[in-house]
C-alpha cells in the first residue's frame, strides 16, 4: 500500500498506527527530501509548543476567572442598553423644554451610574479612554468638558489604584467616570456629574442594582456615585475615603 | 453551576494558549477568551455532558473568532492598523530570530490553515477532534494541515535560501 500524505502528517505528529510505521520508515529512508520535509514539520511542532506552551503557565487574569454572569447578567446588559436608550429619550425631552421632577431624578442618576459601571467595568481592552498614566491630562480634559474643576481621589492607601477615566453622556450633559481596581482586579467606578442646583448637599445614599451597589451624594457643584460589585461595608469604606479626600 | 465553573476554569489556560497563538496578541487573545467564556456560559445547555468539554470550548472559540474576523473585515482600518503595529513592535523587541520568524510566519498563514495547524500541533487535538471543533470533514483537516505546514516551512526557510543563493556562484 503506498504511503499517503495524510500518513506522513500523522507520522510527523507521532500518531501513525504502528501497523504502518515500518512502511513509512522505509519510504522516508528512500526519499531523503521527504524525510527532510517531515523532520521540518516535527520541528515546527516543537517550536510551536516551546513558544506558546508557557502561556498556559501564566496566571489567569481574574477577569477571566469569574463566571461571566457575576460580571454582568445578560438581562442586566439588556437593562443597560435600555437605560442608554432611555437616557437618549430624556435628553430629547429636555431639549423640548421638559424638566423632570427633582425627586425622581435623584435616584435615576444613581441608576445611570450603576449602568455605566456594568457597561465599562468588565472591559478588557478599553475600560477607560484615558489611562492613569496621563492623569493630569485626564483631569484637565474632564474638568473642561464638565465645566467644573474635578479632583481625582487617590485610593492607593486603601488598596485601589486608578485605572483611568472616560467621558459619558449624562441626562443633561457630559459626566465623568473614573475607574479604580484593587490587586485582584476588582473594579470600582466613580461617576461624577454637575448639579443643576449647586447649593444642595446630601448625605450618602445607597442603592442596589442587582449585584452593583452604589453610594451617591451631592456636594454643591458636583454629584458623585461610587459603584462596585463589592460588599456594602467595603463600598462605604471607599466612599468615605473619597468624600474625605474631596473635602479635606 | 459550580462544578461546571470548575470544569470550565480548568480549560482557561489552554484556551489562552491557543488564542495567543491564533491572534498573536495578548490583548486580542484575552478578549477572545473572554468572549468565548461568555458564549460558553450562555450555551452551556448545548454541551453534551460527558463529551469532551475542551473540544467543545474550542468549537465555541472558533465561532467567536470567525465572527470577529467578519466584523473586523467590515471595519478593516482600525484592526489592521493595530495588528500590524503590534507585529512591528514585537518584531523589534525580540532578538530570538527563529522564534520571531515562527511568530511572523504563522501570522502569514490563512486563518483556516492556522487554526488547524495550532489545534493539531500546539493543542494536540486528534484529527477527529479538530474536524469536530471546526465543523469540517477530516479530509479538509488533513489537506489544510498539509498546506499550512508546507507554507510555514517555506516561509521560515525563505531567508536561509536567500543567504545560500548569495554564497553560491
Amino acid at each position: 500500500m503506498p504511503v499517503t500524505e495524510a500518513e506522513l502528517q500523522a507520522y510527523a505528529d507521532g500518531v501513525l498506527p504502528d501497523t504502518r510505521r515500518a512502511e513509512v520508515d522505509a519510504y522516508l529512508a528512500s526519499h531523503p527530501e521527504e524525510a527532510e520535509r517531515i523532520a521540518a514539520y516535527r520541528r515546527q511542532n516543537e517550536m510551536l509548543r516551546a513558544q506558546f506552551g508557557p502561556v498556559a503557565e501564566e496566571p489567569v487574569p481574574d477577569r477571566l476567572r469569574r463566571p461571566p454572569e457575576r460580571r454582568a447578567k445578560p438581562w442586566l446588559r439588556m437593562a443597560a442598553a435600555v437605560a442608554w436608550i432611555t437616557v437618549g429619550g430624556l435628553i430629547g425631552w429636555q431639549l423640548n423644554g421638559y424638566f423632570g421632577e427633582q425627586r425622581l431624578e435623584a435616584s435615576a442618576w444613581a441608576r445611570r451610574a450603576a449602568v455605566a459601571h456594568v457597561v465599562y467595568s468588565p472591559e478588557v481592552r478599553h475600560p477607560v479612554e484615558v489611562g492613569a498614566d496621563q492623569e493630569a491630562h485626564l483631569v484637565n480634559w474632564l474638568s473642561k468638558r464638565l465645566g467644573a474643576p474635578l479632583k481625582v481621589p487617590h485610593l492607593g492607601s486603601i488598596g485601589y489604584s486608578l485605572v483611568g477615566g472616560r467621558l459619558l453622556p449624562g441626562d443633561r450633559g457630559p459626566v465623568a467616570q473614573f475607574m479604580y481596581q484593587d490587586a485582584k482586579g476588582q473594579r470600582l467606578t466613580l461617576y461624577v456629574r454637575t448639579n443643576p442646583d449647586d447649593s444642595r448637599e446630601t448625605a450618602f445614599r445607597f442603592a442596589q442594582e442587582n449585584n452593583v451597589g452604589v453610594f451617591y451624594w451631592l456636594d454643591r457643584k458636583l454629584g458623585y456615585a461610587l459603584s462596585g460589585e463589592v460588599e456594602k461595608a467595603e463600598l462605604l469604606r471607599v466612599a468615605t475615603t473619597v468624600y474625605r479626600q474631596l473635602n479635606p | 453551576m459550580d462544578d461546571y465553573g470548575v470544569l470550565i476554569e480548568q480549560q482557561i489556560p489552554r484556551l489562552r494558549r491557543y488564542a495567543r497563538a491564533l491572534t498573536g496578541d495578548r490583548v486580542f487573545a484575552d478578549d477572545l477568551v473572554q468572549d468565548t467564556l461568555e458564549r460558553a456560559w450562555g450555551k452551556l445547555h448545548l454541551w453534551r455532558r460527558g463529551s469532551d468539554l475542551r473540544a467543545w470550548l474550542f468549537t465555541v472559540m472558533h465561532n467567536v473568532y470567525v465572527n470577529q474576523l467578519r466584523s473586523r473585515a467590515a471595519h478593516p482600518a482600525v484592526s489592521l492598523d493595530e495588528s500590524e503595529l503590534n507585529l512591528l513592535d514585537r518584531a523589534a523587541q525580540t532578538d530570538r530570530l527563529e522564534i520571531r520568524d515562527l511568530d511572523v510566519a504563522i501570522r502569514k498563514l490563512p486563518d483556516e490553515q492556522r487554526e488547524v495547524l495550532l489545534l493539531v500541533a500546539l493543542e494536540q487535538l486528534s484529527y477527529e477532534e479538530t474536524a469536530r471543533a471546526l465543523g469540517i470533514p477530516i479530509g479538509t483537516v488533513m489537506s489544510r494541515l498539509s498546506r499550512a505546514r508546507e507554507r510555514l516551512r517555506r516561509l521560515m526557510d525563505g531567508p536561509v535560501d536567500g543567504a545560500t543563493l548569495r554564497v553560491i556562484k
